[in-house]
């Protein structure tokens, strides 16, 4: 069954990720100031989306973990968390990519930038904090503690463009303040955030089943010991 | 007095007396942080304009560095002799023990903070008796952001095999809200700006730090501690 989910979510996620790369590549014209340059807000935008999904995503099971230790959830909270960092990581890449070519530096010491930059330094902190631990419970537990205080870090990075001042672009989207972008150039990013959250999704499938195959490694290798 | 501020006080007072009779940390970190203001002095002209832009900045960086040292032994110094687990099994609150622990580590590190300030103010020619008080405040506020966060940590990393990577790992991500906020205060204070408009943003970022992480802190400590 979680096969078929896989193999149906991948079709999807190709599918509309072909769609959009001959949409954004072939249909939409070039952005007035910007250039070409402007498309790999199509791979920023969503990623970053996607990202933060996941870590709240992270949050709930975390919470959840707290709540009714069921590991589980710590599974699934590491796995999202994971597969997280990994977009995070595209986000900065992107962003410095669109920086380089606009405001010709790699790295702008911005507010959003740096925010981010250290949002991803939490999270990587998170997965190196599970790695050091070897108990299940003890692992579950600290790092659920970890990811909450995480999740507050990335409030403050969404309020940061309203606390301090920025050079980031503001959001061009039109869910606030009516956005800057012209008709029609706005819907590939939610299509692609929808393609990215379905290869997410399945990223996430494949590192529970690598976490629940190595915990059943882990107890043969116990039950071998035993004799 | 309540009882829980009876308890919180007892910690308090117990481990500020331990640290009395040996003075451990605090000579620790007190010579650590002069080694470092020595250190900063070969890095860059210390009797030049741009001495006086960067001031605030390096001040906390002392300051921070000099506060993991003591906040890395706040509770690895109870396992010595199982005190941890006599600690968690007296019968009183998890966050007494926690808050005792913050009210001793923070009065340690102003004790530092103060000397270092001194000793700053000598060998770098800054001026800051003109702000003297809103100095004070903004290191009472960004001192107790980095006790909260720190001692949070010491006692999530206390039973890691790699307790002194993993907890500047952990902690400096999370403390830069913070020490963003304290710096950008400081260094404008020095340079005579007094506090008000674009400061109080700043001013606003810190102590809802300090508010939030204590906040958090106190409810999770509980898991963190006994689990």
């Amino acid at each position: 069954m979680r096969d078929r989910i896989m193999y149906v979510l991948a079709t999807l996620s190709a599918a509309l990720l072909t769609w959009n790369l001959y949409k954004i590549f072939m249909i939409l014209p070039d952005e007035k100031n910007q250039g070409a340059i402007y498309r790999i807000v199509y791979m920023h935008v969503p990623s970053i989306f996607t990202g933060f999904t996941g870590f709240f995503v992270a949050l709930a099971a975390s919470a959840l973990y707290l709540i009714t230790k069921d590991l589980k959830y710590d599974a699934f909270a590491a796995a999202v968390t994971e597969v997280s960092l990994a977009f995070a990581s595209i986000v900065l890449a992107t962003g410095m990519i669109w920086g380089r070519i606009i405001w010709g530096i790699w790295w702008a010491w911005d507010a959003r930038l740096t925010t981010m930059l250290v949002c991803w330094l939490i999270y990587f902190g998170y997965v190196m904090l599970r790695r050091a631990i070897d108990e299940p419970t003890q692992r579950a537990r600290l790092s659920a503690v970890v990811s909450v205080f995480g999740c507050v870090d990335i409030m403050i990075v969404y309020k940061s463009i309203e606390w301090w001042r920025t050079q980031h672009p503001a959001p061009v989207l039109s869910v606030r303040d009516g956005g800057g972008m012209g008709p029609g150039m706005e819907s590939p990013i939610y299509w692609n955030w929808l393609a990215f959250m379905c290869l997410a999704s399945i990223l996430v499938m494949v590192r529970m089943r690598q976490e629940s195959i190595s915990r059943e490694i882990d107890s043969l290798r116990r039950m071998a010991h035993a004799y | 007095m309540s009882p829980f501020l009876r308890a919180t006080l007892t910690i308090a007072a117990k481990d500020l007396r331990s640290e009395f009779r040996t003075k451990e940390a605090f000579n620790a970190s007190l010579s650590f942080s002069v080694v470092i203001l020595v250190l900063f002095s070969f890095a860059f002209d210390p009797t030049s304009e741009q001495m006086q832009a960067i001031s605030g900045g390096l001040l906390w960086l002392v300051f921070s560095f000099a506060s993991a040292l003591s906040l890395n032994r706040s509770f690895a110094r109870e396992l010595q002799n199982d005190c941890l687990d006599a600690l968690v099994s007296a019968p009183i609150p998890v966050a007494a023990i926690f808050l005792g622990k913050a009210l001793a580590n923070y009065f340690l590190l102003i004790l530092v903070e103060i000397t270092a300030l001194a000793v700053f103010a000598l060998f770098y020619d800054t001026h800051f008796a003109a702000q003297l008080w809103p100095i004070l405040l903004v290191i009472a506020l960004g001192t107790w952001g980095m006790t909260v966060i720190g001692t949070t940590f010491s006692a999530l990393t206390v039973n890691l095999r790699m307790r002194e990577v993993m907890l500047p790992t952990l902690v400096y991500p999370m403390l830069v809200p913070a020490l963003m906020a304290a710096m950008t205060l400081t260094t404008d204070l020095m340079n005579g700006i007094p506090l008000g408009g674009d400061n109080l943003l700043w001013l606003r970022v810190l102590t809802g730090f300090d508010f939030i992480y204590t906040l958090l802190a106190m409810v999770f400590i509980d898991i963190v501690v006994v689990g």
